[in-house]
């Protein structure tokens, strides 16, 4: 199997969750971008350890897996406080420190 | 072209519709049953890559925990179940950026791996089971390992003191 294929898959999920965070206005589906961008970063660190027959990348896979669960939970939290406190969980909303 | 071919074939195109999917859905609970279309993807890709551990991780913590929190979070936040415009009005702008990305990597990487083959052989397999894994996190990664205890300790802390009414 070509190396090239599972990173241009995992370059294709990236630049879907750029286009997601960029266009989205719903905070809970920037998350779910953001989600789509961390696993696209998983794809990777696995081919190269496929690769490169070295554990490591797959470890570091592992590590990534737990940050994301750790930034969905605070991110879901930080979303919910801007619902509670707008009534909407529009990001484009919050935007109080505007001149 | 061997079977590991054609199942990456059909897990990257599933993949890569539930993706498009997750950004382009105009029904919130739509994308996120999507998400889990690429993470159910990706953890069978990892697994054609004979990265079992990773593999049944992603299905556990992506699966089984991220997916049922973001279904909490549309409930939480009363997200209309019909469907309803979740963009702003800089469409246009994400395309082109994603987009020129998207060439940019595809041209960096068919330059600097076009040759490159992944052997799946059995040195492979045996090198990759959970035992090594193990292995590796305890012996070369244990002080990032206690790292990301305490990352996710804090983190822990910090959802609940942000999202408790007080």
């Amino acid at each position: 199997m070509a190396l090239n294929q599972y990173l241009i898959l995992s370059a294709f999920l990236f630049c879907c969750g750029v286009y997601g965070v960029l266009a989205r206005r719903n905070g809970v589906l920037v998350l779910l971008s953001v989600e789509l961008m961390l696993n696209a970063v998983n794809i990777n660190l696995v081919a190269f350890a496929a690769f490169t027959s070295n554990v490591a990348g797959q470890v570091f896979a592992l590590f990534v897996i737990t940050i994301a669960a750790a930034e969905v939970g605070v991110g879901l939290a930080i979303v919910l406080l801007i619902y509670r406190n707008l009534h909407s969980p529009d990001l484009d909303r919050v935007d109080q420190l505007k001149g | 072209m061997t079977s590991q071919n054609v199942a990456f074939w059909i897990l990257a195109i599933a993949m890569g519709v539930g993706a498009v999917g997750v950004v382009r859905s105009r029904n919130i609970v739509h994308a996120a049953l999507f998400l889990i279309v690429v993470l159910v993807g990706a953890a069978a890709q990892y697994i054609v890559l004979l990265a079992e551990f990773v593999g049944i991780t992603q299905f556990f913590i992506y699966i089984g925990a991220i997916a049922v929190l973001f279904l909490f979070g549309i409930m939480l936040t009363r997200a209309p179940m019909r469907a309803g415009d979740f963009d702003n009005d800089q469409r246009l702008p994400a395309a082109i950026v994603s987009v020129f990305l998207f060439g940019t990597l595809v041209a960096l990487l068919v330059n600097a791996f076009g040759h490159d083959e992944i052997n799946l052989t059995d040195k492979l397999l045996e090198a990759s089971r959970t035992g090594p894994v193990a292995d590796s996190i305890f012996r070369n990664f244990v002080v990032p390992f206690e790292v990301v205890s305490m990352l996710l300790l804090a983190a822990l802390v910090g959802a609940v003191v942000i999202a408790r009414r007080d």
